[in-house]
């Protein structure tokens, strides 16, 4: 790994005072100015930034919902009302909260299929990876407890199908369940901990994104070369460079939130949520939110309860050993060609779940779920392992650096900026 | 860009960063407004809180009657002679918060005085009656108060306040404002 090549030093008496007692300034700049970044990122790689601010949101929004929101099963419906249309603003952080957590979801997914495609789970970053299916996790309990809190008609009936599920847990199962709802059927008692664990995990979230930040910050970044800094040409620091590359990302991914908030704020959600929850009537189709459609379509593709449950899980499950299965020695599927080919195929197999795990679950829709989430497995199973060793990757460029410039390194390339114009702030 | 500038005069890279840095500010305040504005009382509480309207007809001479009003206890009561005589014949001097009994009834309608119910010391609710002038007495720490609500001896700072308040007629009144 390249050496830091700056160190912060403090210029001022409180910052030495502060320094010599909790160094956290010169961990921020080794962290986020200094930090060296190989020069070749992308805007893919621009997502973890996103995600980290997209936190940022759904905690500052969710917590102020929380204080006109009343968790209790005669009230939550009504508290949601009284927000969108008593409270000031209360239909701006509403829709905010909850067009934010799909955009969370939009951009975690992005990032994710950055990391297969150019194997950023590849060693030494297996840990980062790992941390990354946790935080993924936590995410959807998240998601799924939110989504329950307004009580709604999809609130209450995805409670009572999820909940349901753990009953076929051998031997504890409706125990398990049992202790979920607090009750006999999901009711207040389950509203009331779904509250309070949709306020914690958040927090427990920021943790794992901490160790997930640290876990990268050993090896450095990945690049879309999928080859490591090899000198200090490899790299530009983090500051100004990344840090305003994620700027304009992240405005131009809020343009877009902003527009569904604004514009169509209700387009991904669900209009039976519109209506108060009834344990009388249950929604002719029962759809979680469209982020949790593909696992949702692998859980109905197995006619066997428990099956389908232990694959819905082995689903993310599996993305936890993708270091292990995937046997290329090349990282980047940029010298990967017939890799390519099937990682397209596998994000088509995703949204073709996803399509499936809208539609009621009859006929072909059935047959189509299980052959996708067939080949979903085998995708990770079968077809990642052979593909390492059977596959004709192409030749390596030799730096980083080489893969901008060209050949000659010393950036002579017709296509390439002058040496030097890019990597130096003006200097007055 | 490649005339050499000297120190003094500003590039247009400055005027960037000054341009860039002052729409930043003025976004990052838009953004924080409604999350500030959404602690303000919303639309339910102000309804809520609109004034409230109370026959007096019922209540007897010498009675305390209470009402809330935006969450606030106020105490109406229906003064007898000797209870106004005494409020009118206090002298100034003697009062910590010197305040005429006219000036906390209106004219003509002297019986009716309409204070707010919560002792100006911490905010103990005072007992009715209670105290050297049965006025009211407040147990948390002694503070006294004569039949004007004036705070008379006592760890108290100033009279019991009088809410806004019109009559509506002579045997209604409206309690509060907009």
């Amino acid at each position: 790994m390249s050496a830091h090549s700056t160190t912060y030093v403090p210029k001022n008496a409180a910052a030495k005072w502060l320094e010599s007692r909790l160094p956290i300034i010169g961990l921020v700049h080794s962290s986020f100015v200094a930090f060296p970044v190989p020069r070749n990122l992308n805007y893919m790689w621009t997502f973890g930034a996103i995600l980290m601010a997209m936190l940022v949101l759904q905690i500052v929004t969710g917590i102020v919902l929380a204080m006109h929101y009343t968790p209790h099963a005669d009230m939550a419906f009504a508290s949601v009302e009284h927000i969108m249309r008593d409270v000031h603003y209360g239909w701006l952080m509403r829709y905010l909260h909850a067009n934010g957590a799909s955009f969370f979801f939009v951009a975690v997914f992005i990032h994710m299929f950055k990391g297969m495609y150019y194997g950023s789970y590849k060693a030494p970053r297996e840990v980062l990876w790992i941390l990354g299916v946790i935080i993924l996790l936590l995410m959807m309990g998240t998601a799924f407890m939110g989504y329950v809190l307004p009580w709604g008609q999809m609130s209450y009936w995805g409670a009572t199908v999820i909940t349901n599920l753990f009953s076929v847990i051998p031997v504890v199962g409706d125990v398990v369940v049992s202790f979920l709802w607090g009750g006999y059927s999901v009711g207040n008692p389950t509203l009331n901990r779904f509250f309070s664990l949709h306020y914690l995990l958040p927090f427990m979230l920021f943790g794992v994104v901490i160790l997930h930040i640290w876990a990268l910050h050993v090896p450095g970044n990945n690049n879309p070369a999928g080859i490591p800094i090899k000198s200090g040409k490899d790299a530009i620091p983090f500051h100004p460079y990344m840090t305003v590359k994620d700027t304009l990302s992240l405005v131009i991914f809020l343009i877009v939130l902003s527009w569904f908030v604004f514009y169509m704020p209700n387009y991904l959600g669900h209009a039976d949520n519109y209506v108060p929850a009834n344990p009388a009537a249950t929604p002719s189709h029962i759809v979680p939110e469209w982020y949790f459609l593909p696992f949702y379509a692998i859980l109905r593709a197995i006619p066997n309860a428990l099956l389908g449950v232990i694959a819905m899980f082995a689903s993310i499950a599996v993305l936890a050993f993708l270091p292990w299965l995937d046997t290329s020695k090349v990282r980047s599927a940029s010298y990967r060609p017939a890799f390519r080919v099937f990682f397209w195929l596998f994000v088509a197999t995703c949204i073709g779940l996803g399509y499936l795990g809208a539609m009621p679950a009859e006929g072909g829709y059935v047959v189509a779920a299980q052959i996708l989430t067939f080949y979903y497995f085998a995708h990770f199973l079968v077809i990642l392992p052979l593909l390492g060793l059977f596959e004709t990757p192409k030749p390596l460029p030799n730096s980083i650096s080489e893969s901008i410039f060209g050949k000659d390194g010393s950036g002579k390339s017709g296509s390439a900026m002058p040496v030097g114009a890019a990597a130096q702030p003006q200097s007055k | 860009m490649a005339e050499t500038t000297t120190n003094a005069e500003p590039t247009r890279r400055d005027f960037l960063f000054i341009a860039t840095g002052a729409t930043a500010a003025v976004g990052l305040g838009a953004l924080a407004w409604p999350f500030v504005m959404q602690m303000a009382p919303d639309a339910a509480t102000v309804a809520a809180g609109a004034p409230v309207e109370l026959d007096l007809s019922p209540i007897a001479e010498g009675q305390i009657v209470r009402l809330f009003w935006r969450g606030k206890l106020i105490f109406v009561r229906h003064r007898t002679e000797a209870e106004i005589q005494q409020a009118r014949e206090t002298p100034m001097t003697a009062l910590k918060d010197p305040e005429p009994d006219e000036e906390r009834v209106v004219a003509g309608k002297d019986q009716w005085l309409i204070i707010f119910g919560n002792c100006t010391h911490l905010g103990c609710v005072p007992l009715d009656f209670a105290g050297e002038y049965r006025g009211w007495f407040c147990p948390c720490h002694g503070s006294v108060f004569d039949t004007s609500g004036r705070i008379r001896t006592g760890p108290a700072p100033i009279n019991l306040p009088v809410p806004p308040y019109t009559f509506v007629d002579d045997t209604r009144i409206v309690i509060g404002e907009a």
